[in-house]
Formats: structure tokens, C-alpha cells, sequence
């Protein structure tokens, strides 16, 4: 093996990076957000919503956790343009993901509110709460609280998928490395650090996550 | 200009698909082979081998599959091997599959009573006897829905691979797209070949999973 590594081009081209790791950044918060938002709707919809909703959250949740994210990600980008919804890379990359999210938390959301004891439900009722008010003060925490630790594993894998949003040439870390590698031809050095650099946001986003669910979930008795 | 019509379309996209199916199985079984022995190493005795191990799981399930297919498309070259892209698919999918199998299985080991591996030792069991008499079988019941539900994940997997070359099902979207400017039938029509492919292994994981915990409940 004759070749030597070098890494002489990080000095020229840190901006790049660091503007990917924001633009990455921003589609895991958004997504993240929003996606367990829809996840949580969806959950409600699926465990304690009327019966005419069900097939079709049903529905959507199948077709999204059976089928790839870069399939989901080209439908949208170069798919529903035909149907006159045009997005830029940026919006098509942050629906994508909130759509595969959403459908993925779904099914984790809904087994944390399939768990919760009858009796709650029958406390909150009790209390004269409508089936809204309990679900929203009575059961959605508790169950959130259960499957935390799935939910965050969830959203970390979301993380590392947003890898492939660089091929509709949204601009985000994999894109900043495809773009160092073409100027540079350094691709092995280049998709290294970027390599480092995903890992690295795994490991944070676990603490923050775990972090949050210790706020959230701080005054609570695990049960 | 040639007219395309669905059935031109679907036919190249079902031939295409016959090599996610392929890069599916290759992916699944040597993943499942070196995920065996990265278990054993896991569960094992020594203790440099299980921070080894530990270590392999994490860089794994903490990068993105599209870096790990970058690196061995190029890392490999670096050694002066023309590596065809097929070649770096599968070992990305290989290692990458068996790392999240290492970690589902090592669950499923953990999952079984300390009692058990008490009452053999106590038969004068030594280890290797312990895993293939007592643990094992027990495990392999416990582990069979989440390794056919984890299939569906190495099935989307190798979608990825289109983006180092590898021609298959998504690639031969792409390349059909650009030929027919018809996105919304062609990625619907692929999304649909995915949803046919994965949907009966997840749906066979579900009513495993029923089944053994009946069995659970049984105890």
C-alpha cells in the first residue's frame, strides 16, 4: 500500500463541513420534533381513535416502515412534482424525514399507550375529563416515559439516515463530504472525518436525548 | 421518441429487483454467520474480545450505512484492489447486518434465567455443552421474530447501495426515470416492489411474535 494519508485539506475546506453538520442538525431537530408530534397523532389515531381513521393511519404507517427512505425521499422530490407539489431539496429532505419518523413512532408511541393500566383511563373519566383531556394529561406522559428509550433510538437511526438527503444535493454532512472529495480527491479521508463526525453527533444526541426524557419525565415515579 | 409502457417499466424494475433479492440474502446469511461468531465473542470469556466487540457494535449502529459503503468503496481501493461495487456492497451489508444481529441476539442470550446456567453447571455441563444443550435452544425461540423483523431493515438496506453503483431495484428506478421523465409512476411502482418484498417478512414477524409470547405466558 503506497498511498499517504492526508488531511491537509481540512484546513481549506472546514466551512464546508461545518455547514453541513448545521444544515444536518437542523433536519434532525426538525424532523425530530415534528415527526414524534405526528407519530404521537398518529398513536392516538391508531390505539383510541374512532374506527373510520384507523385503516388509513394503518395504512400509512405499513407502507412507510416497509419501504426505504431514499424511495420515500425520490417520491417526493422527483415524484410529486407531477402532482404540482414542488419543494426545494431542504423541504422535500425535512418532510421526508418527518414522514418516515412519524410513522416509526407511531408504532413505538402506541405500544406505550396500549400498556397504560384500563383503570387510568377510568380515573380520568371518573375526574369528568373527556377522552381528550385524559389522553393528553393522564396517559400520553406515563406511556412516553416507557418507550423513551426506543423513542430515542428511533430518532438517532433517523439521524444516521439523513445521510442519503444528499441525493436529491440537499446540503447537508454527506454532501459536504461528496463535494470535499470531488475537489480534493482525498475520498477515503474525506468520508473518514465525516464518518467520525456522524458517530460523534450519535453519541451526543443519545445524551441529549436521555437528557430530555430526564426532564421530562423528572418528577415521575418509573413504573 | 419511444413510447414506454407500465408493463415496459415494471418488467425492467422487477428484473432489477432480482438483485435486491440476491444482495438481500447475501447480506442476511453472511451477516447472520459473522454475527454468530461476534456473539460468541460477546458472551465469551475473554474480556478483550468483548470490548472488541462491544466497540464493533457501536462504531456500526452509530454511523450512517451510506459512510459505511463509502469506506469500503474507497478504503479498499486504497490497497490497490479494483474493488467492483457489488464487492464493497456486500461486505458494507455484511458487517453492518452483523452487527445489529450480534446485539438482538446478545439480548435474547441475556434474556434466558442465570438458573439455567446454574442447573447445567451444576450437571458438570462445561460452556461450550451449556449453549448448545441448554441456552441456545431456548434462545433461538426467543430470537427468531426480531431477526425475521430485522430482515426487513437489511431488505431497505441495500436500497443504499445504489448510490455506489450497484445496480438494483432503486438504481434501476433511477435509471428507468431517466429514460421514461414518469417519477411518480416509477418511484410508486418501486416503493411497491419494496412493499411487496418486505411486508410479508414483517408481518411474519408479528405473528411469531404472538405465537411465542403465548408460549411465554404458558410458563
Amino acid at each position: 500500500m503506497n498511498y499517504v494519508f492526508s488531511f491537509s485539506w481540512l484546513a481549506e475546506y472546514y466551512p464546508v463541513l461545518l455547514k453541513g453538520i448545521l444544515i444536518t442538525i437542523e433536519l434532525t431537530v426538525v424532523g425530530g420534533l415534528l415527526g414524534v408530534a405526528l407519530g404521537t397523532t398518529c398513536a392516538w389515531a391508531r390505539a383510541l381513535g374512532p374506527a373510520w381513521i384507523k385503516p388509513p393511519v394503518s395504512a400509512y404507517v405499513e407502507l412507510i416502515r416497509n419501504t426505504p427512505f431514499l424511495i420515500q425521499l425520490f417520491f417526493i422530490f422527483f415524484g410529486l412534482p407531477s402532482l404540482g407539489v414542488r419543494l426545494t431539496e431542504l423541504q422535500a429532505a425535512n418532510l421526508a424525514m418527518i414522514v418516515n419518523l412519524g410513522a416509526y413512532s407511531c408504532e413505538i408511541i402506541r405500544a406505550g399507550i396500549q400498556a397504560t393500566p384500563r383503570g387510568q383511563f377510568e380515573a380520568g373519566a371518573s375526574l369528568a375529563m373527556t377522552p381528550i383531556q385524559t389522553f393528553r394529561y393522564v396517559v400520553l406522559v406515563p406511556a412516553l416515559q416507557r418507550i423513551w428509550p426506543a423513542l430515542s433510538s428511533q430518532v438517532v437511526i433517523v439521524m444516521l439516515g439523513s445521510a442519503v438527503v444528499s441525493q436529491i444535493a440537499a446540503e447537508d454532512l454527506t454532501f459536504a463530504a461528496n463535494f470535499i472529495q470531488s475537489r480534493s480527491f482525498r475520498a477515503f479521508e474525506a468520508y473518514f472525518v465525516s464518518t467520525v463526525i456522524y458517530l460523534v453527533l450519535a453519541i451526543v444526541l443519545r445524551q441529549i436525548m436521555a437528557g430530555v426524557g430526564g426532564m421530562l419525565f423528572a418528577r415521575r415515579s418509573v413504573r | 421518441m419511444i413510447e414506454f409502457t407500465l408493463w415496459d417499466i415494471l418488467r425492467n424494475l422487477l428484473l432489477a429487483a432480482r438483485w435486491t433479492i440476491v444482495l438481500s440474502l447475501v447480506s442476511f446469511i453472511g451477516g447472520g454467520v459473522v454475527g454468530a461468531i461476534l456473539l460468541f465473542m460477546r458472551i465469551g470469556g475473554s474480556s478483550l474480545l468483548r470490548a472488541f466487540t462491544r466497540y464493533y457494535v457501536e462504531l456500526f449502529q452509530g454511523t450512517p450505512l451510506l459512510m459505511q459503503l463509502f469506506l469500503a468503496f474507497f478504503g479498499l481501493g486504497l490497497f490497490g484492489i479494483d474493488v467492483p461495487a457489488w464487492f464493497a456492497a456486500g461486505l458494507a451489508l455484511i458487517l453492518w447486518t452483523a452487527a445489529f444481529l450480534t446485539e438482538i441476539w446478545r439480548g435474547c442470550v441475556e434474556s434466558i434465567t442465570r438458573g439455567q446456567w446454574e442447573a447445567s453447571a451444576s450437571l458438570g455441563m462445561g460452556y461450550v455443552q451449556q449453549m448448545r444443550y441448554v441456552i441456545l435452544p431456548q434462545a433461538l425461540r426467543v430470537a427468531i421474530p426480531p431477526t425475521v423483523g430485522f430482515s426487513v431493515q437489511v431488505v431497505k438496506g441495500t436500497a443504499l447501495t445504489s448510490i455506489i453503483g450497484f445496480v438494483e431495484l432503486s438504481k434501476a428506478g433511477t435509471v428507468v426515470t431517466n429514460a421514461t421523465f414518469q417519477p411518480f409512476i416509477v418511484y410508486g411502482l418501486v416503493a411497491l416492489i419494496y412493499f411487496a418484498l418486505c411486508w410479508p417478512l414483517s408481518k411474519s414477524s408479528q405473528i411469531l411474535e404472538r405465537k411465542l409470547n403465548v408460549a411465554h405466558r404458558n410458563h
